[in-house]
């Protein structure tokens, strides 16, 4: 392309910038506003927290399903190392909040990265069903654990009651604290995302999904590529199950399950694949949704199912994709 | 390890085999949608779940097992036909992933249906009166219900291959699994095959629960796993192969039977080893990307 043609097309950008746009350039400072005001409107913050920590998890898995397109069944049990790893440090070691956090990062790292390192060997429909299968096998390892991980009852006493910033003591135990210092983190995770997707390394990640082939033949080493972008997504995961170790102060068997799997994909497409907020948007829809429909029901997961499903059929952008695109066509 | 004698490990070997049976009838079902729809159907555990109980619901009404054998498939089947008419045909022509996110969100509207109807905790299933006891075998004494799984599965995979092999039908679904655009060119309604297919492949899921029931009892949450260790035999067997689904089956069986003999533990763990072996060695597994028979 030449430059004439270059700068027409920036002009053009310029001229059509709409809010869309705006909300992509401030994408950042955008969410961390809402989410600095988020428990202010919302009825119980501890449902605020869960939709944090439950969007930071959708957000991880995004980056591989809705950037790479890579569908992945295996989620669950980055999570969950992220959180064991982050409850057995201060459980079995007696580490400080932010070493265990670190830790739990490392746990979902190390994780994506056994996982991925078998995962990625595959290729199409593969995928979805090989991550499956690797994480059910890293729940019964974690489920036979039993001294580490108390196995089926669970790992407990995860009990954090105060943390210090800057020799700044908070009282953990305070649930608007606590959410603000789930968001800090938050926050910091969704900075290194938009940092990765405006880098270089991002438009190859779109580049593989857009067109393997063509991603092989200008020289991109694809299964590399896809390897690093799952440990990445494990990074993220993991932070929020360090997170959510946190919030809970216990780490039940169940966060490795099958269908916390699904949660993610379920939250992430309800949300809007691909999109920047999305992952937040369909955390916050789904977690209220099960709240909501739990009040007069037991069998929540009826109404979840056949929303997805409805999702899936007519609306497979989610809600956040299909607000963008109305006025766009 | 005093106890370990040859006689035991063939016992172990033949256990390995029964339940290889349930595997091989599960992976057959999802190579089979698979190869023709390309759809990765995510609802086989759930189908199979329904098949337990609709097993169980038609014998507490009275109704013989061996109709049950007859019954179960028909009706789970016949449910899978109307699933795939409404809700998957919408989707093809819309990438690989959609299909699979449907019947994603499906086995969860399936498990829960079935927990409103049946309460939430499990029930032992009783073995057929004709089926108790245990025969021996040469090398020791052995379920015969265990023995009739085996036989079942013979008798099922001999049937489908003669449905396959020597029916016209058989063909235009083996021809269609090679080439859908040039069967609809000859004239032959694709859509009507594959809704076939689907209704084929739920029916033999539903039989695999029936046959299971017996010796692990029903729950809602029973597919889910089941869903996991069918996924391993497809991976190692290789997608869309028959043959390679029969052969996986079988060894995912037995190198758990094996497994759970030596080291308990770890019984649920070596099947995703075998798994990772086999990805490591031959990432498309024994017979992956071929022909459907073949």
């Amino acid at each position: 392309m030449n430059q004439a043609s270059q700068a027409t097309l920036a002009r053009a950008r310029d001229a059509n910038l709409d809010w869309r746009e705006l909300a992509t350039r401030y994408r950042v400072l955008l969410v961390s506003a809402f989410l600095l005001a988020f428990p202010l409107v919302m009825p119980f913050t501890a449902l605020a927290i869960n939709i944090l920590i439950y969007g930071l998890y959708a957000l991880g898995f995004n980056l591989l399903f809705g950037y790479l397109g890579l569908l992945s069944f295996g989620h669950a049990a980055l999570l969950g190392a992220g959180a064991y790893f982050c409850g057995i440090a201060i459980v079995h070691f007696g580490m400080p909040w932010f070493a265990a956090i670190a830790i739990g990062v490392l746990g979902g790292v190390i994780t994506a990265a056994a996982i991925g390192a078998l995962a990625t060997r595959t290729r199409g429909i593969y995928f979805a069903m090989v991550t499956l299968a690797l994480s059910q096998c890293v729940y019964y390892l974690f489920y036979q654990a039993v001294d580490w991980t108390g196995g089926e009852n669970g790992l407990r006493g995860i009990n954090v009651r105060e943390i210090g910033i800057f020799g700044i003591s908070f009282d953990f135990i305070n649930p608007m604290t606590r959410y603000y210092v789930v968001a800090g983190f938050v926050i910091l995770a969704l900075i290194v995302l938009s940092r990765i997707l405006a880098s270089p390394f991002g438009a190859v990640i779109e580049a593989v999904r857009e067109n393997e082939e063509r991603a092989r033949a200008s020289g991109y080493n694809v299964t590399l590529v896809r390897l690093i972008t799952f440990i990445l997504s494990g990074a993220f995961c993991g932070l929020a199950g360090a997170l959510y170790a946190l919030q809970l102060s216990t780490v039940p068997i169940e966060i490795m399950h099958y269908e916390t799997s699904g949660l993610a994909v379920m939250m992430c497409l309800l949300g809007g694949m691909g999109t920047f907020f999305g992952p937040f948007v369909g955390a916050a829809v789904f977690l209220m949704l099960e709240n909501l429909v739990s009040l007069w029901t037991v069998h929540w997961q009826l109404i979840v199912g056949a929303v997805f499903m409805i999702c899936v059929l007519f609306f497979p952008r989610g809600i956040w994709g299909t607000l963008t695109m109305r006025g766009k066509s | 390890m005093a106890g370990l004698t040859l006689d035991l490990i063939a016992l172990q070997l033949f256990t390995g085999v029964a339940l290889g049976a349930v595997y091989v009838l599960l992976a057959i079902g999802l190579s089979l949608i698979f190869g023709m729809l390309t759809v990765v159907n995510f609802a086989h555990g759930a189908f199979y779940m329904l098949g337990a109980y609709a097993g169980l619901f038609l014998m507490t009404q009275g109704v013989n097992f061996w109709v049950c054998l007859l019954l179960v498939p028909l009706l789970v089947g016949g449910i899978g036909l109307a699933v795939e008419r409404v809700l998957i045909r919408p989707l093809y022509g819309r990438g690989i992933d959609y299909p699979l996110l449907l019947t994603f969100g499906l086995s969860y509207v399936i498990v829960e249906l079935v927990r409103i109807g049946f309460g939430k905790t499990g029930y032992p299933v009783d073995t057929p009166e004709l089926l108790q006891g245990a025969v021996d075998i040469g090398v020791g004494y052995f379920p015969l219900y265990r023995l009739f799984v085996i036989g079942a599965t013979a008798v099922i995979l001999f049937g489908l291959w003669l449905f396959l092999e020597r029916t016209s039908f058989g063909l235009i679904i083996r021809a269609g699994a090679r080439d859908p655009e040039i069967i609809r060119v000859l004239g032959v309604n694709v859509r009507r095959v594959w809704l076939v297919v689907f209704g084929l492949g739920t029916g033999i899921a539903a039989l695999a629960g029936l046959l299971a029931a017996p010796l692990q009892g029903v729950i809602p949450e029973m597919g889910g796993p089941v869903l996991a260790e069918a996924f391993v035999v497809t991976v190692v067997g290789g997608m869309g192969s028959l043959l390679g689904a029969v052969l996986a089956g079988l060894l995912v069986g037995i190198v758990v039977s094996i497994t759970s003999l030596f080291a308990p533990e770890m019984a649920k763990v070596s099947i995703f080893a075998l798994m990772a072996v086999v990805l490591l060695v031959r990432p498309q597994g024994f017979f992956g990307r071929a022909g459907l028979m073949s």
